[in-house]
This record gives structure tokens, sequence and C-alpha cells, in this order.
């Protein structure tokens, strides 16, 4: 038995190592434009498993995600911006002046970040978190758009629908998987332990769940606070990838690319979100080639822009067609596969 | 000195009275029964001792406190636990999971310390742990502790759902219907069990049930309830033969 988790934990070590070599190896070896689609896979997973904690998991369905990205993002492009780029992109009406002349470095700006996404996330969610299913959807996704709204209007804090240009580009491999990687851990860590259990109940059923006293209420903004959280370092982090922000950036859409990964990897699976969060990303990409001119022999098409999302669109409903839980449903990855029997009363108690 | 008292509770939806001055008393280790034709308010009674609905009038004591405005959560808390009419389990979750979740009420170690796994949070959940073995084998579940909930036999569901009221350590455990759907044979297996873990836990029952076999055979005092209003409250014998239960239940020609 002990050598048994012995060698899962070096197991575990190994596929660490092999993942960080990965990483270091495509910074070698990958030109710019592929590293920004592996920084992508990596802020994806985080984001990815923000929102499955909070719908996969909890059971939540919340539509706000694209708002309290916004925040994280804003809050840390601000933060860590020069004061002489903020003067730069102020150009129409001046900054405010208790944000003119601050300048973060890229850590605490993230965590800044996070943590007014939460604070957002815990207003938002106190009044509307009694409600369920498609009305608490609708619900949220009214109140990022008053987010979005409110900041194409703040013309002297966000600067309005002009953006902001030419943030610092911080966000590295390092940055984006070594969040990607402290987000899994957490997960991980989280749904082993009595929380994650209580936060499932939940999702199984909330009468139920309530009756073996569990406070309903503490519980559901305990897991969209901490979405909230990990969405805004997602979207710090997206911010400083790309280098421009602006309100569109955070409509719909992008929640429904996070809300894409989270049911194609299947709800209330860790390892269905980095699944799918990698596989999206990548075929978002290397579908491209759909949009172009194509040769059929027969007869030829001069690129047909869109192409790749109609042949995305096919691919999706295959998958759902067939594995109507997502990629993994509610299952882990894990190395049960190698130590397959039963397990004993030990291995509970103990955990592994 | 009762341990459940409830003051002439009345629960009105809009015009509907569903239960009307409903008065129950029940000392410390009683077994009692509370009957009704469909319709009669039993399970309105059950909601509002605990908590899912408020009363529209009167009020309920948990053991002199006054629990009438209390969310079900602070129910459980104090120590009255309950099963559902309709199994409501964890279905996706494990039993032993559903059993764990049960013991979550009284974990002390905030959600950051469950991540980290610090001493004190691994202390408490061994302690859950063995205490949820403990009692999965008290109850007869040990050979299903790592299979999912809607995989179990209905029995064996019907007896989860009373692992799992359990685990959260209760004074008083309400049963709704805890018979339904059993043949002859499982319906005698229930009465020695409900007996038995009354003795064991320390516990007080308060139960809902049809069949007449268990109810007669099980309870200590009974309540009759028809169309929310109280029409008779005694011991099994006294009850059988109260004409007025007679003809809620077969009717008069």
């Amino acid at each position: 038995m002990e050598s048994e988790r012995k060698k899962r934990k070096l197991l575990t070590l190994a596929a660490l190592l092999i993942s960080g070599g990965l990483l270091l190896l495509f910074t070698f070896i990958f030109d710019s434009y592929q590293l920004r689609i592996v920084n992508l896979c990596g802020i994806y997973i985080t984001l990815g498993l923000s929102l499955n904690l909070i719908y996969g998991f909890t059971g939540l369905f919340s539509l706000g995600h694209a708002g309290f990205m916004a925040v994280g993002a804003y809050t840390t492009a601000l933060l860590t911006m020069p004061p002489q780029l903020k003067e730069m992109n102020f150009f129409l009406e001046p900054i405010v002046p208790w944000l003119a002349n601050t300048e973060w470095s890229f850590l605490p700006a993230l965590l800044m970040g996070g943590t007014l996404a939460a604070v957002v996330g815990f207003l938002i969610g106190a009044p509307v978190l009694k409600l369920k299913d498609d009305y608490l959807a609708i619900a949220t996704l009214g109140f990022a758009e008053i987010i979005r709204i409110v900041f194409t209007n703040t013309q002297n804090i966000t600067n309005g629908p002009l953006g902001l240009k030419g943030l610092p580009p911080y966000t590295t491999i390092w940055w984006s998987w070594g969040i990607a990687f402290v987000s899994i851990l957490f997960m991980v860590y989280l749904f082993k332990g009595s929380y994650g259990r209580a936060f499932i109940a939940i999702r199984e059923d909330e009468v139920a769940a309530e009756t073996m006293g569990i406070n309903l209420f503490r519980h559901k903004i305990l897991s969209f606070t901490i979405g909230s959280f990990m969405a805004g370092v997602g979207g710090g982090l997206l911010a400083h990838l790309m280098g421009t922000i602006d309100p569109l950036m955070f409509r719909f859409m992008l929640t429904f690319n996070i809300l894409l990964v989270v049911v194609l990897g299947g709800m209330g699976s860790i390892s269905g979100s980095v699944i799918a969060a990698i596989v999206i990303t990548v075929l978002m990409e290397y579908l491209r080639f759909l949009d172009g001119p194509m040769n059929f022999g027969l007869f030829k098409t001069n690129g047909i822009p869109g192409m790749r999302m109609v042949i995305f669109s096919i691919m999706l409903m295959f998958v759902i067609l067939f594995f109507q839980r997502g990629l993994m449903g509610n299952r882990e990855l894990s190395w049960d596969f190698l130590f397959r029997k039963k397990k004993t009363l030990n291995d509970a108690v103990e955990g592994d | 000195m009762y341990i459940l008292r409830t003051d002439n509770i009345t629960m009105k939806f809009g015009g509907l009275v569903a239960v009307s001055n409903f008065n129950l008393e029940i000392k410390q280790n009683e077994i009692v029964g509370l009957i009704g034709p469909n319709g009669a308010g039993k399970t309105t009674a059950f909601n509002m001792i605990t908590g899912q609905y408020t009363p529209t009038q009167g009020s309920i004591y948990f053991k002199n406190e006054d629990i009438t405005n209390y969310r079900p959560y602070e129910v459980t808390r104090l120590g009255i636990a309950r099963t559902f009419q309709n199994i409501k389990l964890f279905k996706q979750m494990t039993v032993l999971e559903n059993v764990l979740v049960g013991n979550h009420l009284r974990l002390m170690s905030p959600l950051l310390l469950s991540v980290l796994r610090t001493p004190r949070y691994r202390r408490e959940e061994k302690h859950m742990i063995e205490k949820s073995m403990n009692l999965l084998k008290d109850l007869g579940l040990d050979d299903v502790i790592h299979e999912k909930a809607y995989s179990l036999p209905y029995g064996k569901q019907r007896r989860l759902e009373i692992a799992r009221a359990l685990a959260t350590n209760p004074n008083i455990l309400l049963l709704d219907e805890p018979a339904a759907g059993m043949n002859p044979q499982e319906s005698i297996e229930l009465m020695h069990f409900i007996h038995d873990i009354r003795d064991r836990f320390d516990l007080t029952i308060f139960l809902i049930e049809h069949t007449m076999q268990v109810v007669m055979g099980v309870c200590e005092r009974i309540y009759v309830l028809d169309h929310g209003i109280t029409i008779a409250e005694g011991n099994p014998e006294h009850i059988q033969n109260n004409p007025k239960v007679i003809e809620a239940y077969l009717g008069v020609n």
C-alpha cells in the first residue's frame, strides 16, 4: 500500500517534470505565433477550471464569466502600465489622478485583479444566487453586460471604447502555465476534501444538501467568489498576452468559449477541462487553413471566411452525439489504470 | 419534558389550509407515527418541522428552543435529521461520500486549510472517514462503500438515506415513508431496523407511514391527520378502534 502511494507520487512528479520540460522545449523551438497558442492553452485551463468550479461542480449555471475577466484584465492592466504609457493611451480624457502614477509589478497586479473580480463576484452573487438554472444564467449574463457597459463609459478610468493599448507583454509560458498548474492543484485538493464534496452535493440535490446541514448560501457564494477570482486572474493574464484590451473583447462570445471548454471536457471533471482547453485552443488556430483558398481537384474555392467555424461546429456536434456528458464525463484521469484493484477500507482512510 | 413540541402550527398555501392547528408532543426516545390518507398534510407537517416551510401560524420547539423560523441547515445542526418520501441521494457520489457529506456540518477547518491539507484538517477528515465507515458497517452497507449511490438497489438506497441522516448526529430522526415500495418481508425487517437504530443511536423517531403493519408494529404513539386536521391521537390499539380514523380511511356509507 505504502509503495503504491509512493509510486503514484513519483509518477505525478514525473508527469509534472515532463510537462515542464516540454514547455521549456517549446520556448526554444516554437516561433512567437506558436508560443502564443501555448500561452492561450494555459490561460484557458485556468479559465475553464474556474467556470467548471461554478457550473460543473457546484451546479450554478453562470454566464457572467466575461464580466469577471474584464474586471481582472482592466485592473491588472491599469496597475502595471507605466505612467507615460497611460498618458499616451488616455488622450481623449486624462486618467484619474490616483491611477496615473501607479506601476505595480505583475504578480501583485494579477492578485489584485483576481481580488477585485472576486469582490464583484461576491456582490453580484449575493443577490442572484437564490435563483436557479436558466434564471441564474440570465441574471449573471445581464450583470456581465452591465460591467462591460460601465467599462465602456468610464472614460477616465478604463479609457472607454478606445481600450488600453501597448500593455507590457508580461505573460510568458511560465506565468500562464504556472498559474494553470496552481489552479489544477487547487481544484484537485479542493475536491479531495470536505468542501468539494459539499459543493458537489449542492449540485446533486440542493434540498437534500441543505437538509444535511450545509449552509447553501455560504457554500454557493464561496464557490462563486473563488471562481470569479480565478476568472479575474485569467483575464489579467489574457490582457498581458494580447497587449490590447477593449470592452468589446469581453462580450458573451468569450463566456461561450469557456463554457465550451467546460461542457466539452465534461462537467465536473478537472482533467476534462484541461484536455478540452488545450484541444479547443489548438483546433481554433490550426483549422484556420479552412478559411483560406482550397483546391479539391475538381473545383477550387478562393477562401470562405468562417469556414473553420463550420467545421468546428460539425466536430462539436459529433462530440456531443457520441459523448453526451463531454469527453471525460465526471471522471478524472489518474494512475488507477496502472494499479487496478479493489479499493479497501485502508485506502479510503489514508487517501492517496 | 418534550424533545419536540409544536404549538398549533398551521400551514396555508393561498386559500388551501394544508395543516391546521397541529399540536405535537414527542418525548425523548419515543417512536411516534404520523398517518393519514393521501393529501392529509403529513409531509407538510414534516417540512414545517425541518424548516423547509415556515408555518403561517404557531411555533415549533426543539428542546425548548423556538425553531419556527430556522432554515433547514440550522435545524439539522441542532439535531433534527430527516429522510424524504422520494429518495434524495447525491446520485453521482459514492456511498461513502454521501455519508461524508452528512459530516460536513461539524467541520471546523475553513476552506483554505482543507485545500492545504493542514494537520488539523487531516485529523478532522480522518475522524470523519472512520466515523462514516463505522456507521456504514453498522447499517450493513459496508460491502458497497465505493459504489455510486444511483447503482444501489432500492432497499439499500433507503438505508443509505438513513445512514446519511444519522451522520449528522441527530437526536431525533424524521422518516418520511421509510417502507414505501417494500414487500412485506422487507417491511418486517425495517421494523426491526427502526427499533434497532433507536436503541443503538439513542434516538427519538417520528415517522410517516402508510403500511399499517409497520405503523402498528413499531410506533408507540400515533397521530392521525385528515385534510390537515388532527382527528385522533393515541396508542396503536386506540387508533385502530377509533371510529373517526376508520371513517377517514374506509369512508362511511
